[in-house]
């Protein structure tokens, strides 16, 4: 501003007017108007996920350790631009992360997108997707599902680049010795994973139990 | 396994993409509301802002320059579509209204300022919003509000003057 408005005060948006604001943008970006990707975070006991669906359904899922603003980033990219936080068409798969925490055994039936995977990678999060709640299946085995028995080390990767965790079950595959290896949300996350599908309980690591906030 | 999640999925042109249009509302949503609430009362100026930041999701794809002066752009047109409409339908009488005036309420000050800019003819509200409130220099005042910047220099001089005149309760619209 080149002249000041002295005495003239203008007053700052108030964050529950923006919030008011936001809401009334969320609720008139449907139909033509959505957005290509909408956002939203939910709060977990592995600490705050950020969750994104395309029109066509879920097709991202972020654990805190990953940079929000890098994941953001990729969405843009890969998908389009017109990214917005939608908490409210979220809802589905926000009721279905807490369910699953607090012990639900239901598989997510929602709409899922993969179109962040391909090829070979894609086919082994299509057979993920069969592997049952507290089931624990290894990276050979589940090779041996696809077409490529072999690829065992790709069946790694696959896991390891799942766009969606949770939501399709890679913390289920596990190594052929029994040790259960690495995964997106970190070592730590799958391994209370597995123990949440084992006892219905979620357990913090080295025993700590969960603050409720 | 080894493989780095984030390697394989991270394009190696990210800087090249687009920002998510998140962040645009983000940095820019307080701006367009000042020129939104300037330009109009409340309840037009919460219209104004949501279809502001729709149209300009739609363009988004595609557009590339100055973020905070394109937005500008499309919040004064939006709002002038509203008082262009509000014209049109408005039904002539013989009796002037009362006006509700918050003028001079004691800590009501920031209502004052939004109720003051009401009083001033419309190129100079427009001249006063879009210069002081969201920082748009006059030469882009001028294209917006079809003049000459020193015009719409003069405008915003006249309106500032008006808006101390009427917050100080010297003049009673």
């Amino acid at each position: 501003m080149t002249e000041t408005l002295a005495p003239l005060t203008v007053p700052d948006a108030d964050p529950a007017l923006l919030a008011r604001l936001h809401a009334r943008l969320e609720a008139a970006a449907v139909g033509d108007d959505s957005p290509d990707v909408h956002y939203r975070r939910v709060d977990s006991p592995l600490g705050p996920l950020l969750v994104a669906a395309t029109e066509a359904g879920v097709a991202r899922l972020a654990f805190a350790i990953e940079d929000e603003d890098g994941v953001l980033d990729e969405l843009a990219t890969r998908v389009g631009p017109r990214v917005l936080r939608s908490p409210k068409r979220l809802d589905a798969v926000a009721a279905w992360l807490d369910a699953y925490f607090a012990g639900g055994a239901e598989p997510y039936t929602g709409a899922i997108d993969l179109r962040l995977a391909r090829g070979f990678r894609l086919a082994v999060l299509e057979q993920l997707k069969a592997v049952p709640y507290g089931v624990r299946i290894s990276y050979a085995a589940l090779a041996a599902r696809t077409d490529n028995p072999r690829a065992v080390r790709a069946v790694g990767t696959a896991c390891a680049t799942n766009p969606v965790p949770l939501v399709v079950p890679c913390h289920r595959v596990v190594r052929s010795d029994g040790t259960t290896g690495a995964y997106r949300g970190g070592a730590a996350a799958k391994v209370q994973l597995l123990a949440l599908e084992r006892d219905g309980v979620l357990p913090q690591p080295g025993g700590i139990p969960i603050r409720p906030e | 396994m080894s493989a780095s999640p984030t390697r394989a999925i991270r394009p190696a042109n990210l800087a090249a993409g687009r920002a998510p249009f998140e962040r645009v509302v983000e940095e820019h949503g307080a701006l367009v509301w000042r020129v939104c609430r300037g330009m109009l009362v409340e309840h037009d100026a919460e219209d104004a802002w949501s279809e502001t930041f729709l149209a300009a999701m739609r363009a988004w794809p595609a557009f590339d320059g100055n973020t905070a002066g394109w937005l500008v752009t499309i919040a004064h047109r939006k709002a002038i579509d509203v008082l262009r409409a509000q014209a049109r339908t408005a039904i002539p009488t013989d009796e002037l209204p009362e006006t509700d005036s918050r003028l001079g309420v004691p800590g009501d000050r920031d209502l004052d300022l939004w109720a003051a800019l009401q009083l001033l003819p419309p190129r100079q509200r427009a001249a006063v919003v879009h210069h002081h409130l969201a920082g748009v220099p006059f030469t882009e005042v001028a294209d917006l509000t079809g003049t000459t910047p020193a015009a719409a220099r003069k405008a915003a001089s006249d309106g500032v003057q008006r808006l101390r005149a009427l917050l100080a309760g010297k003049e009673i619209a």
